[in-house]
């Protein structure tokens, strides 16, 4: 092809500059700060010599640099393969073949490395934005592509055809979206070489980690109800379970996979519900209290955790039922009763004495030290703040006696101190506790503020039982929610505030298109799909069989594509119709009419090359053109046409 | 069939053979007329009575000698028009064309002495050698048809044509006239070398000066005004309006141009077309007329991107008559 050894003039040159840019500035987070420094002043080189004219850089000078960039590339990645060093590599390419645009192909090459980086894009995220982006990008990319063949001044009708071809390849697009055989988990989900900075519950708890998370409105998970939203009192979303006390920090001790289906039985109504759980990067997956199944690929701790058997690195979701009136642990193992009255040899002397009146009116009565131990939270008047003052040696001592302002692990770990020292075997629990119905779409959103620890104390007979010291204290926390319970005035997240209806009401909608787009779009699996086909009354479909109804449908937007394009190409004139048949008997003789020949000059043609057709194939063309251009059209010309027409057999 | 022969049926269509009531004889005997004094040149002159009946401006762009200024002349013979000639030169004014207030002392005032502009045919010769002052005053008569001159307006004479030629612009001491000027001559025809044997017969037959004295008006101005309202009244039907448009978009659509035709030009283009109809004895115009004009329509008026290959506008306008199928 000639066409592709055109010179690049200097209006592409900005066009593939400007698709350059918008292709790899997203990705500047991305890669090393060097990259995006040497990447930068190749754009800015390529600007001036499209400005300047002046001469492309020699060849050996691009070759050094190339080899330059794939050295810094494996120096700083210690590798060339991978998702981020494979796109600082073709960010490396872009930015150096942009300064050899010499030819036509130079140009297409640079707009195809364009297209993958924005592909490249979703290797790191996915969010609605994102992809907002990268359709920008890819109609800009697009109409580059239009302008390297297609040199005009303006780029409004560049940018407006590719918009066009672009909406013409959404239906295929949304047809292979849907249809396209899934594989389990996103693509992206694959390469993935690192994984950090995502807050969320850790399995150890001190005083201040829990009010930590409680400054971060990020979501944790969202969870749909099958019937009614259970009361905002009983929503406890279980997590680690925290039975190891050193004095100041709380730590998991747990069997994993201790059991594969629930030990316990449940009582009253079950509660059917579908997680859809954020990435976290530990293998917790929280359930309602006390969780009656298990998702698929987890099993349950010694202490009723579910665990995935992978960490949680992409977005997933689980139906689950809960049993709320559970009774667990009845029979509980004596190890597992051992760790729950473990204290360390000294410290906070005067919880213990507190515990040890108990002990003494009690006895091994635990639920009755139970109440005790109720009845003295509450008589203590503690409060309940998001800026508890800094603890020192005995936290539990300083909180219960002095200090008395805490968090909600400070109310969990003085209350499980004091049971435990009193003879009765307790443990922390950490999780959520609440979450916010968005009325827009009906999940539950549970966000990092909502991050939560109570107790567990085990009365013989009756097993496990939860308690929340919190509630005890401050029983609006669990009641309504944070901004409730702390004192006004008080620091709170920006969501957590409810001062601001139309924010709040912008942020529900907000997060109800985020979700849709995260249930729908990230989170259209080989389950969701089958779920589809079976809407469509397709049941268990296999690959072969979704291939074909591909095709089928495929084609079948290809075919109404192309009908409504040529409909108004096909909408004939019927002496036009007439006069294509004409031609076509012509056409038999050798004698081809060209679609831009006008009717007198191809008859004369015709009757030049066929001679004792002249007449007939005069007075034809006569007619045709008085019938399609002359001013008044006569009765029955056109049944005359068609006869002449039949009659005419050259 | 290769596009050349095609080509050749639309500029060689006989009149004759396709009899029509609408056949209208003075004309036919105006274009023997000037037939017989220019030489081979059948389809630029018929193209030029064309662009004069449809009320147009006509711009010669050829090499000196080729017969610009004696076809100027025999147009305006054959008409029965008042002839003037106005020779341009670098140094000339807007006043050596317009006119000028000359003071008389007999009657101690100002008299309008009027330029060469008044009249009905002006042969305005070599027009890209005056400088953009002299040739604005010339092109602001051409789209008024009237004179500002010293504060007065002075109508200019009905009909009025101006026939302008000028020289290649690659040629020294040219100042080309802008896009938006060249827009005011509805034509631009190109006469070239004659073939070889026209150009025989023209050295051995008479002289050409004496063949022009001797031409009679076919026509009065009268008859020339109602010719041109015929003209007007030419049918164009949807189908060829709707091929006009088409021919239009195309050009803007694709990438082969620098701008596309604009809706003026397309106008131009219909007007001609209809004064072709009408030559050959129709009431309607035929897509043939349309593309047998479009050439002088389109030569001075679109310009080909790839311009380095100087091809002529018959060549371009075929390119594009090809690439339009008829709706």
């Amino acid at each position: 092809m000639a066409r592709t050894n055109r010179p690049v003039s200097q209006r592409q040159a900005w066009w593939l500059l400007a698709t350059a840019l918008a292709a790899s500035l997203p990705l500047a987070p991305q890669v090393p700060l060097w990259l995006s420094l040497a990447a930068g002043a190749a754009f800015s080189w390529r600007a001036a010599l499209t400005w300047r004219q002046w001469h492309l850089p020699p060849r050996w000078l691009l070759v050094l640099l190339v080899i330059a960039g794939t050295v810094g590339v494996f120096l700083q990645y210690r590798t060339i393969v991978g998702r981020t060093p494979g796109i600082a590599l073709l960010v490396v390419f872009l930015s150096l073949k942009l300064l050899e645009l010499r030819a036509a192909r130079d140009a297409v090459a640079t707009v195809l490395l364009c297209y993958f980086l924005v592909l490249g894009q979703f290797l790191f995220t996915q969010t609605i934005p994102t992809a907002l982006l990268a359709c920008l990008t890819v109609l800009i990319t697009t109409a580059t592509l239009l302008a390297a063949s297609d040199d005009r001044p303006q780029p409004q009708p560049q940018l407006r055809h590719a918009g066009l071809m672009l909406a013409q390849a959404l239906p295929f697009m949304l047809l292979l979206f849907l249809l396209f055989p899934r594989v389990q988990g996103p693509l992206w989900g694959i390469p993935q070489d690192r994984f950090s900075a995502v807050s969320g519950l850790s399995d150890t708890m001190s005083p201040g980690s829990i009010a930590l998370l409680s400054q971060s409105d990020a979501i944790a998970f969202r969870a749909k109800f099958q019937g009614e939203v259970p009361p905002q009192s009983q929503l406890y979303w279980r997590g680690p379970v925290m039975p190891s006390f050193d004095g100041r920090t709380w730590r998991v001790r747990q069997t994993l996979g201790a059991y594969a289906e629930v030990p316990y039985d449940g009582l009253g109504a079950a509660v059917d519900y579908e997680v859809t759980l954020e990435p976290h990067g530990k293998f917790w997956l929280f359930a309602l209290e006390l969780p009656a199944t298990l998702p698929p690929d987890s099993a349950l701790t010694s202490d009723y955790q579910p665990i995935a058997r992978q960490a949680v690195r992409n977005r997933m979701r689980y139906t689950q039922r809960a049993w709320p009136n559970a009774i667990a642990g009845v029979n509980e193992a004596q190890g597992v009763l051992r760790d729950a009255l473990a204290l360390p040899r000294d410290g906070n002397p005067r919880t213990r004495a507190v515990s040890a009146s108990w002990r003494a009116q009690h006895g091994n009565d635990g639920a009755a030290i139970l109440a005790a131990a109720e009845t003295f939270f509450s008589q203590q008047l503690l409060i309940y703040t998001l800026n508890p003052p800094l603890l020192g040696g005995d936290i539990v001592d300083e909180f219960l006696f002095d200090s008395k302002r805490g968090f909600c692990e400070h109310f969990a770990a003085a209350f499980v101190f004091a049971l435990r020292a009193a003879g009765v075997p307790a443990r922390v629990v950490a999780g959520y506790q609440g979450g916010e119905v968005n009325p827009v779409d009906g999940y539950l959103v549970v966000r990092q503020y909502d991050a939560h620890a109570w107790a567990e104390a085990w009365i013989a007979g009756r097993g496990w039982v939860r308690i929340d010291p919190t509630a005890i204290s401050a029983p609006s926390r669990i009641n309504s929610n944070l901004a409730a319970a702390v004192p006004a005035g008080e620091e709170l997240p920006f969501l957590a505030r409810s001062d601001l209806a139309w924010l709040r009401e912008l942020r529900y909608r907000l997060d109800a298109v985020t979700n849709g787009w995260n249930q729908w779009v990230l989170g259209y699996n080989p389950q969701r799909q089958r779920d589809l086909l079976a809407g469509l009354g397709m049941k268990e479909p296999d690959w072969r069989s979704m291939t074909a109804i591909l095709s089928v449908l495929c084609g079948g937007v290809m075919l109404g594509l192309t009908i409504w394009i040529l409909r108004n190409r096909l909408r004939v004139d019927p002496a036009f119709a007439a006069w294509r048949r004409f031609t076509a008997r012509l056409a038999r003789r050798g004698i081809v009419w060209q679609p831009w020949e006008g009717p007198l000059a191809f008859a004369q043609r015709a009757a030049g090359q066929a001679p004792r057709h002249a007449q007939s194939i005069g007075e034809i063309a006569a007619l045709y053109a008085r019938m399609r251009y002359g001013p008044a059209p006569q009765e029955g010309d056109l049944v005359r046409l068609k006869q002449m027409i039949a009659a005419f057999h050259p | 069939m290769n596009y050349n022969d095609a080509q050749k049926h639309i500029i060689h269509q006989s009149p004759a053979k396709t009899p029509s009531p609408m056949r209208l004889p003075e004309l036919d005997a105006i274009l023997a007329d000037i037939n017989r004094i220019i030489l081979g040149k059948e389809r630029p002159i018929r193209l030029s009575l064309a662009c004069l009946l449809a009320r147009g401006h006509l711009l010669i762009e050829d090499l000196p000698g080729v017969g610009k200024t004696t076809l100027a002349h025999v147009l305006a013979r054959v008409l029965g028009l008042d002839f003037q000639r106005i020779q341009f030169t670098s140094d000339m004014l807007p006043a050596d064309i317009i006119g000028v207030s000359i003071f008389d002392r007999d009657s101690g005032a100002f008299h309008f002495h009027p330029g060469p502009i008044f009249t009905q045919v002006v042969l305005a010769d070599e027009i890209n050698r005056a400088t953009p002052k002299a040739q604005s005053a010339l092109l602001e008569a051409m789209e008024e048809r009237q004179v500002t001159a010293e504060g007065k307006t002075r109508v200019l004479p009905e009909p009025f044509f101006v026939i302008a030629t000028q020289n290649p612009t690659h040629q020294i001491g040219t100042f080309p006239l802008p896009e938006s000027q060249l827009d005011r001559f509805l034509v631009k025809i190109e006469l070239g070398y004659p073939d070889p044997a026209a150009e025989r017969e023209l050295l051995a037959g008479a002289d050409r000066r004496q063949l022009v004295a001797d031409l009679v008006p076919r026509i009065t101005p009268q008859r020339l005004i109602e010719l041109q309202n015929t003209v007007r009244a030419v049918h164009a039907s949807p189908a060829l309006i709707h091929y006009v448009q088409t021919l239009a978009a195309y050009t803007r659509a694709s990438p082969g141009w620098q701008e596309g035709l604009s809706p003026r030009a397309c106008l131009a283009l219909l007007a001609v077309a209809r004064a072709w109809a009408l030559l050959d004895g129709r009431d309607h115009v035929l897509p043939e007329d349309v593309q047998a004009v479009l050439h002088g329509v389109i030569a001075h008026r679109l310009r080909p991107i790839d311009d380095t290959a100087r091809r002529d506008a018959e060549t371009v306008a075929a390119a594009l008559i090809e690439a339009v199928p008829l709706p």
